[in-house]
């Protein structure tokens, strides 16, 4: 919804969270339901309200569990009926600096001071390792943002016994905790409150008059902060980019002003705005999104462009160019397409407001940032959190090599007559396997994005992956592949549940960017013969249609199940008896 | 600005606060009437008016307005 995108009024917001709501509630998405328990160490209540619009419009469906008053670590350390009937998907500690009441005394020793900085510490990681234990889900921690007054004026940072001092080295030891232990993620309420004006942010007036650590015209920023990471560990992330070219990429048209006259570069400043903004956006290139263009332009001009001897972007950054005088949605269209991703996965940036309002009413869902004047592009882009970054993979970091490859292959595909003689030039190797410690991070990631390939679209947490891995009533199985072109890393993932002779297949999923390799068929190899070994002789596979997954409505027919039963709503259960003599589907791939 | 003015924009305040076109209000309303206006809202309530009118209202102030009257006449003195 426009009026929740960034930058947003929150104040109207905060003022119309009711109608919002309803109206959120009246479109017809599919949205996961997620509880989400905020744990607060001040008032809470409208930081939830804010935070369940910002969720629905993410496509989340929140139900939330609210700590007493200021009740945070008691209702995490105690014994608390409520909270585990509750059973969180999320848990959401929201402290502030006021929630600590032991800083250093003027008076303090060195050793005193330290011997404070541990309590403090300690008081939260207690609170932290007893929530895994007892919840074993991602938990959400605000750092602190940085007290309001400074006693020791600027020797406040430096000096040990300055809040401000005491504060970052307390931060210092979260983002120690939150780099040595999965699905643990900071909320850097420091940044927030420096981005909003501190002062304003930290109004003693909201303190004293209803316990709010922060002013209440915040709140939706906060909220807005949350919201992102949630919907990045479910991986609701966008993915790529598609940018325009003239104004948006660099100053000028090029098919009118001539690549020597763009502004790009140091000479002029907006030719360094140009280029901070083209450095930007290499550096998400290189955290995986994505890079697209689709610009109106002659291809030869929107090449030459982009060989801008100043410029930062390269041809080769981008993995389709669409530089043509087609509507701007169909070039998208065709894009998601080609990248074999979902209209709504990418984000468009354009400096044209009309340019932007096409795409916007031709492709439901798709992100189109009101993206302002060029000196504003990066801060709108980058505080808007399309792709907030909560795990970072080595796949995410070689995912434009990957796709690059992509567009080899197809390239390839063209020059042979015989789609099998194709698939065989590629030299495919798979590595196939029961989910190893290295690729849990991975594996739950892939279970939280697919959409297109996925048979029963059921989302699983890291924690969840790696307590069915180790569970003997499961066989897991992940799926790597790689090829002449290079390595896809994991790219599909099997779970199967045994109850006696049979395999109920709870989960089959693949990533669409190797769609048509036969990697499915070498899927289901390794899947028979892992149920020959632990006695299984009959395999039931489930379809569970969404908005997203028709095209696998059929994939175990191809398999050879045979379709048991479907309900009015397509839900349906296919059966396959391993026969004595199973002959291999897959004849292209080399297993090892 | 006059009192009828500022009684018309109020109105439209409290109506989108608590999503309830029919809400009028007059210098005797108080929380007691009106259903969803408790300690809570009353937060969001008084920061929406704050920003309809362009004013700050100090913690005395808040503190002390017991109907919408009193807060009527904090905003004709801030303007």
């Amino acid at each position: 919804m426009r009026e929740l995108e960034y930058p947003f009024n929150s104040e109207y917001i905060l003022k119309k969270s009711k109608s919002i709501k309803k109206q959120l509630l009246a479109e017809q998405t599919q949205r996961v339901p997620k509880k989400i328990a905020v744990l607060g160490g001040s008032t809470t209540h409208d930081i939830i309200r804010m935070l369940e619009v910002f969720l629905l419009d993410n496509g989340i469906s929140p139900s939330f569990y609210e700590s007493e008053y200021g009740m945070y670590w008691q209702d995490a350390m105690f014994e608390n009926a409520k909270l585990q009937e509750f059973s969180p998907d999320i848990i959401y500690i929201h402290t502030n600096n006021r929630n600590i009441t032991d800083y250093p005394s003027i008076s303090d020793s060195a050793e005193e001071v330290e011997q404070k900085l541990e309590n403090v510490y300690h008081h939260f990681e207690v609170m932290w390792e007893r929530l895994r234990e007892t919840y074993h889900c991602p938990i959400i921690q605000n750092n602190f943002e940085l007290p309001f007054y400074r006693i020791l004026g600027n020797k406040d940072a430096s000096d040990i016994h300055g809040r401000i001092r005491f504060l970052n080295r307390l931060n210092e030891k979260l983002y120690r905790y939150a780099e040595t232990h999965d699905n643990f993620f900071i909320n850097d309420i420091q940044y927030l409150s420096a981005c909003y004006g501190l002062d304003k942010w930290s109004d003693p007036f909201f303190w004293h008059m209803y316990k709010y650590a922060l002013c209440l015209p915040a709140i939706p920023y906060l909220a807005f902060n949350i919201s992102n990471i949630i919907k990045s560990i479910y991986g609701k992330n966008k993915k790529a980019l598609v940018l325009d070219l003239d104004n948006t990429l660099w100053g000028g048209i090029v098919g009118d002003d001539g690549v020597e006259n763009l502004e790009i570069g140091q000479e002029t400043s907006m030719g360094q705005v140009f280029m901070e903004f083209q450095n930007y956006v290499k550096e998400q290139k290189k955290l995986g999104v994505l890079l697209n263009v689709n610009s109106k332009n002659e291809y030869e001009n929107a090449l030459a462009g982009l060989n801008h001897p100043d410029g930062i972007l390269k041809p080769d950054d981008f993995i389709i160019i669409k530089a043509n005088w087609e509507p701007k949605s169909k070039n998208i269209e065709e894009i998601a397409r080609e990248l074999n991703i979902l209209p709504e996965s990418m984000v468009f940036v354009d400096d044209n407001p009309a340019e932007r309002e096409i795409v916007k009413s031709q492709i439901p869902g798709s992100a189109v940032p009101e993206i302002g004047t060029p000196e504003q592009y990066i801060r709108i882009l980058d505080h808007s959190g399309f792709f907030e970054v909560t795990k970072l993979s080595e796949d995410d970091m070689h995912r434009n090599e990957m796709y690059q490859a992509n567009a080899l292959r197809a390239k390839q595909q063209n020059s042979f007559a015989d789609y099998g003689e194709y698939l065989k030039s590629l030299e495919m190797k798979a590595q196939i396997g029961p989910f190893e410690p290295i690729y849990m991070a991975r594996i739950a990631q892939l279970t939280n994005k697919s959409n297109q390939f996925n048979l029963t679209t059921r989302r699983f947490s890291q924690s969840d992956i790696e307590s069915i891995a180790g569970d003997p009533s499961y066989l897991t199985f992940y799926g790597k592949l790689e090829d002449k072109f290079g390595d896809n890393g994991v790219v599909t993932v099997v779970i199967g549940r045994k109850e006696g002779a049979t395999l109920h297949l709870e989960l089959w999923l693949m990533s669409c960017r190797v769609l048509k390799r036969d990697m499915e068929y070498a899927m289901m190899d390794c899947v028979v013969e892992a149920c020959q070994k632990a006695g299984i002789h009959t395999i039931l596979g489930y379809y569970f249609p969404t908005a997203k997954n028709a095209m696998v409505k059929n994939f175990y027919e191809l398999q050879g199940f045979i379709k048991e039963s479907e309900d009015e709503s397509g839900n349906a259960v296919w059966k396959y008896e391993i026969p004595d003599i199973y002959e291999k589907k897959n004849s292209v791939i080399d297993v090892l | 600005m006059s009192k009828e003015e500022i009684y018309e924009r109020l109105n439209k305040v409290f109506q989108d606060v608590f999503d309830d076109d029919t809400i009028t209000v007059n210098e005797n309303t108080t929380a007691d009437d009106i259903e969803d206006w408790d300690s809570l809202e009353h937060i969001n309530l008084v920061s929406a008016v704050e920003q309809e009118f362009a004013i700050k209202f100090t913690m005395a102030q808040v503190v002390g307005m017991k109907n919408v009257g009193e807060m009527v006449d904090i905003i004709m003195t801030s303007n």
